[in-house]
């Protein structure tokens, strides 16, 4: 019997965070930052925020490190335009340091009626 | 030996100049008669060795390119008052140019004997952004500026301008020189060839009775659909010298309709469309004036059918029929206006298709006809032009049964519309205070300040989420212009001033939203902006990157596993930044920033709005999210 493709994924996803939780070493936001924003360019698709752009909303950040480390080794499981990194690109410490950065971004999501300038837009679309 | 001597005898350029100044020098203390005697020039030619510049190196220095016309120098009627009253027919408000040798015939009887007036003359700093200006210009006022070209390296120079416009199908009337005496790379023999395959038609005219034949039949053509550039090559001579061609009198020019298609088809295309379940109306350039987006509103709301589509307005975007239509719906009969490729529709869906497209067709460029795809009704035709017809042939075939189903119809649409505007506006908000400024509050923060005015958005939104058409009422033809066409980097600067000029006389407000590694290719269109007052408010996307080649190298890197740290190379524009807010105050333009923090944008735009309603441009640097 096949199984669903996403069932596969979320066997491996588990898994991957299984082992990776005993792997994960402490990140530093400050060092992060500098991996985010200048050496990797993550910004690129996710926004200096990790807000805006064309890549996936990073903040508020929802996975475990664990699981954020096994998506980045492995996005092609997923129906993204996440690119893959290896460890040989980016350590695991590296890695470790992006997403305590990420965790340290405020997340600062505001609803369109909280804001005037869109409360405006907003009423004259009803 | 031979090193010393010719060190000993060269003049050089520069040591020529010095001397030629002595000479003058010398010369202005002499009585006038004594001046009159020895012209400078042949003094120090007198004197050169080989290593000389030629006299004709020397009459280029001095501004004169080629014999003096006519008796005694002086040309009397020339050629070129004769093609300005040619041109004159064609109703151009403007034309464009970088200033050249090859049409400077031309070019004097445009500001002398027309006195500079229907057209005026502009003043370009390069030609990509001549052509770019006309680009512009032709999408607010649907006619095209005239763009004069210096011969074989003014075309060079524009040339991926044109190709913007021919993708776009903008038309673009272009005149450039030939034959000039000044400097012999500058003719060719086949003047048109470097870009023949990007334009519709041109022409080398061989006297002026030919010039008003090929200058109508080039505006006419430019003007047909699919509508495109056109050249004319005008010999250097046949503008300087004196008309002496009789009986020449100036053609009437009487404009062409575009083709509307057959009967026979539109009636079959209504009866699918009348017949249909879920209708679906798919728009590329079909708005070639904004009776276009009237007509187009009439047919949706007849039939009570989405319009979605096209990258420039043929459709209200506030409208309810504007949208995908209902979530999940699947389209029974597809209606496509002027869409390249018009695609076939799935699932066993029928697909009506009006394009002009096909009556001109290249073999070399792949979006241009030739990956057309069959429809069950394929016309070839103008969708605009074909409109009436259509909406004639439907309400025909609208029985009251039909009309109720219609209406059933048109509620589950408006509810579609309003819940896809609600999503974008909810959207808006996220990442609203981040700094850099997010796109989204960049567009957002400027609705205030342009809402109750007539305004203009004259570059594409595209590497910014579009949304200006997420976010703002567009809901007329010049509200939103699109693309380059071809996707040729350095077309939003030029066609934003061309576009603004357009809009300058309705009194309309012209906003770009400027991305900076389009800026950086011709910067000096900002002075033209300032030079000739244009309404344009540009609001710098500063994302300090080409940053559509940083994710596509970002993707390449690591799907060789060999990492994304070298990125940068070759795709930022950092180390030193570029400060966007200098350049244009030294183009002569008001300018502000470069602002970071979003609570700084609403009073740099208040400001800015305030100098463009005075009648002049301004640029606001706003350094944003990547995008």
């Amino acid at each position: 019997m096949n199984m669903p493709r996403i069932s596969h994924f979320a066997v491996a996803l588990i898994l991957g965070a299984v082992i990776a939780r005993a792997q994960t070493p402490a990140g530093e936001a400050s060092r992060g930052k500098d991996l985010y924003d200048k050496k990797y360019l993550c910004s690129a698709c996710h926004g200096f925020s990790g807000q805006n752009g064309v890549g996936a909303r990073l903040v508020p950040m929802k996975l475990t490190q664990a699981g954020f480390m096994a998506y980045v080794r492995h996005p092609h499981d997923t129906p993204t335009g996440m690119p893959p990194y290896t460890a040989k690109v980016m350590p695991d410490q590296e890695l470790a340091d992006i997403y305590a950065y990420i965790k340290s971004l405020p997340d600062s999501v505001k609803k369109a009626k909280d804001i005037p300038v869109l409360n405006d837009i907003l009423n004259n679309q009803k | 030996m031979a090193s010393s001597s010719k060190k000993t005898n060269s003049v050089g350029r520069r040591g020529f100049l010095r001397g030629a100044a002595a000479g003058a020098a010398a010369l202005a203390a002499k009585p006038p008669e004594a001046a009159n005697a020895q012209p400078p020039q042949q003094n120090v030619i007198a004197n050169a060795t080989a290593t000389t510049p030629t006299q004709a190196a020397l009459n280029v220095d001095v501004g004169n390119g080629r014999p003096i016309p006519g008796i005694n120098g002086i040309a009397l009627s020339p050629g070129s008052d004769y093609m300005v009253d040619v041109l004159k027919q064609f109703d151009f408000e403007y034309v464009v140019a970088n200033p050249g040798t090859s049409f400077a015939g031309l070019h004097e009887s445009l500001i002398n004997y027309n006195n500079n007036t229907n057209p005026e003359f502009l003043t370009a700093c390069h030609e990509e952004s001549a052509v770019s200006m006309a680009h512009g210009y032709a999408k607010i006022e649907g006619k095209p500026m005239l763009v004069l070209l210096h011969a074989d390296v003014g075309i060079q120079h524009a040339s991926m301008a044109i190709f913007n416009a021919y993708a776009d199908r903008v038309p673009i009337y272009m005149i450039a020189g030939n034959w000039g005496h000044a400097v012999q790379a500058h003719n060719a023999q086949d003047m048109a060839l470097m870009i023949r395959d990007m334009i519709k038609w041109d022409d080398e005219p061989r006297s002026l009775a030919g010039f008003a034949d090929a200058a109508q039949k080039a505006y006419t053509i430019a003007m047909m659909p699919p509508m495109g550039p056109t050249l004319l090559v005008v010999d250097e001579d046949l503008q300087e010298m004196t008309n002496k061609e009789v009986n020449l009198r100036v053609p009437k020019f009487k404009p062409i309709q575009p083709p509307s298609g057959d009967l026979g088809s539109v009636r079959e295309a209504a009866k699918l469309l009348v017949n249909a379940e879920n209708p679906v109306i798919i728009t590329g350039r079909s708005a070639r004036t904004a009776n276009g987006m009237t007509l187009l509103v009439e047919l949706a709301e007849l039939l009570q059918a989405p319009v979605s589509g096209g990258d420039r307005m043929n459709f209200p975007l506030t409208h309810p029929l504007s949208g995908l239509g209902i979530p999940g719906a699947q389209a029974d009969v597809t209606l496509a206006l002027e869409v390249n490729n018009a695609p076939l529709s799935r699932n066993g869906g029928r697909t009506i298709n009006i394009s002009s497209t096909i009556l001109s067709v290249k073999n070399n460029y792949q979006d241009v006809g030739d990956r057309y795809a069959a429809a069950d009704i394929d016309m070839a035709a103008d969708a605009e032009a074909t409109l009436p017809a259509l909406i004639e042939e439907c309400r025909k075939l609208v029985t009251s049964d039909r009309k109720r189903a219609f209406e059933e119809r048109g509620k589950k649409l408006a509810e579609a519309h309003r819940q896809a505007k609600l999503k974008d506006i909810e959207l808006a908000a996220i990442g609203w205070d981040a700094s850099p400024v997010s796109l989204n509050r960049l567009y957002g923060e400027l609705w205030p300040f342009i809402k109750n005015e007539d305004w203009s958005m004259v570059s594409w939104d595209g590497f910014m989420g579009g949304w200006p058409r997420r976010l703002w009422a567009c809901d007329k033809h010049y509200h939103y212009i699109g693309a380059q066409g071809a996707g040729g980097m350095g077309y939003g600067a030029g066609a934003a001033v061309g576009a603004a000029l357009a809009n300058k006389k309705h009194g309309r407000i012209s906003i770009n939203v400027q991305t900076d590694g389009d800026l950086n290719y011709a910067p000096a269109v900002l002075w033209t902006a300032a030079h000739h007052k244009a309404p344009l408010l540009t609001i710098m996307h500063n994302n300090r990157a080409y940053h559509q080649e940083v994710m596509r190298l970002q993707r390449q890197a690591t799907s060789m596993n060999r990492g994304a740290d070298r990125i940068h190379i070759g795709t930022k524009l950092w180390n030193p930044e570029i400060d966007y807010a200098s350049i244009a105050k030294g183009y002569g333009m008001y300018a502000e920033g470069p602002i970071s923090d979003p609570k700084d944008l609403a009073a740099a735009y208040k400001r800015g709005i305030e100098r463009v309603k005075n009648g002049e441009p301004a640029l606001i640097d706003v350094v944003t999210q990547p995008r």
